[in-house]
């Protein structure tokens, strides 16, 4: 699993340090298939991933995913944005499996099993857990107590709790009793190593999102 | 023939969403509608990235990477805005917290089945996003499009052929040429432009459109 909404908490370090460590086959699980050069597009530009579970993997700078998809190397599950969420964090409360609104009637629930609850249909769908999440946050303790940064939080909370190993990059890291209790948005519970990437000042990463 | 444009269309849903109520306006087309939502009305937009209250577009190098919306175009956050995560985020659409989401269309059937994600062409890489779970989510679905494709075939049909995003969730259609209700019952116009008849929005469309003698007078701005 990797964190992201786009480029906004793509924990772009951690996956430069998968790709150095030269492991390959995986299983990709994220909202998007990569954008541009960085983060997740690399992952795949170095062919290291076999099998992609996401929400929205085409986009105008998806090239080294469609280029993949298109050659037959990368297998590929689509998943509507909330479901994914929601199996990921079925995964991580335990769950079986949830019955969700979502996709009902429309080719990616095609071949499973449906329920009518109250009048309503539902799809069933199973979790998606994963061995490691790596994901980017703002700030971390020698706990993993995280806190996030504004939209870049999005996948990351969840997919901590849906991994077996959750690897988090942070700008900072503050000693216990550093993150007010009040705001810790990861329970440290959830993470199991944390790694320290200091930020690059915001005018310098707007250039390197351009 | 007369038609509204696309700015007008954003204008015209704006004018149906109410004081105080929370908003998602899909990717592309809709986006425009914010531009159109009066600054004494306090409406509160939501992104299914993870935000609420999102501002306008932030000025030119006061962008930030780490606040973007659906459309990962830099926004800003208004005094009172929030941040969640996306488990979250697809609560507030999915356990019918939104009041009203805005979605374009490739077709919406008279009966409110809607097809916006995937033409269905061979070879086409399908992404999805969040569209699936917007379409069933909100108390209110809208559809804002042209009526028409460059072709001149009707968007309004009896049966979507594209591959479908949810099963009868449009409540409302805005289109260049007129806005209709759709449903259960089928479709009826609420409102025509100027010069155009119900007879011949029937005859562009070609699916019945009901419209009450009462209403004949209702026209577009």
């Amino acid at each position: 699993m990797i964190g992201g909404f786009g480029t906004a908490g793509m924990p772009d370090e951690l996956i430069d340090a998968l790709i150095a460590r030269r492991v390959g086959n995986l299983t990709l699980i994220s909202n998007n298939a990569g954008n541009g050069e960085s983060g997740v597009a690399a992952l795949i530009r170095e062919g290291r991933v076999r099998r992609v579970i996401c929400s929205f993997p085409r986009q105008p700078d998806s090239h080294h995913f469609d280029a993949r998809y298109r050659d037959g190397e990368i297998e590929l599950e689509l998943v509507p944005q909330g479901n994914l969420a929601a199996r990921i964090e079925a995964a991580g409360a335990g769950l079986g499996a949830i019955f969700t609104p979502t996709g009902y009637g429309t080719i990616l629930a095609e071949g499973k099993e449906t329920r009518e609850i109250d009048g309503r249909p539902y799809v069933l769908e199973y979790p998606i857990r994963a061995d490691f999440a790596l994901i980017k946050a703002h700030r971390g303790d020698r706990w993993g107590n995280l806190t996030y940064r504004k939209s870049a939080r999005n996948f990351g909370p969840i997919m901590a709790m849906a991994a077996t190993t959750t690897i988090a990059q942070v700008a900072e890291v503050v000693p216990l009793g550093g993150i007010d209790p009040e705001t810790v948005v990861t329970p440290g519970i959830f993470v199991q190593r944390l790694v320290q990437v200091p930020a690059i000042p915001n005018a310098e990463l707007a250039d390197l999102v351009a | 023939m007369n038609r509204i444009s696309r700015d007008q269309i954003a204008a015209r849903v704006a004018k149906d969403i109410p004081e105080g109520a929370y908003v998602n306006l899909g990717i592309g087309l809709p986006t425009k509608i914010a531009d159109y939502l009066p600054g004494d009305r306090e409406v509160v937009l939501h992104s299914e990235n993870g935000v609420l209250g999102m501002g306008p577009a932030p000025m030119k190098d006061a962008e930030d990477p780490e606040l973007i919306n659906a459309g990962k175009q830099p926004v800003t956050l208004l005094a009172g805005g929030a941040f969640f995560h996306h488990g979250d985020s697809f609560a507030m659409m999915r356990g019918g917290h939104i009041d009203i989401c805005v979605l374009g269309a490739f077709q919406v059937s008279i009966y409110g089945d809607l097809a916006n994600w995937h033409t269905g062409e061979p070879g086409a890489i399908p992404a999805v996003g969040g569209a699936m779970d917007l379409a069933i989510g909100a108390k209110r679905t809208f559809v804002m499009m042209e009526l028409l494709t460059r072709s001149g075939e009707s968007k309004l049909v009896d049966r979507c052929s594209y591959p479908l995003t949810a099963l009868g969730c449009v409540t409302r259609v805005y289109t260049d040429l007129a806005v209709l209700d759709v449903g259960a019952l089928g479709a009826r116009a609420v409102e025509l432009v100027d010069g155009l008849s119900i007879e011949e929005l029937r005859r562009l469309t070609g699916v019945p459109i009901g419209w009450e003698a009462v209403a004949s007078d209702r026209r577009s701005p």
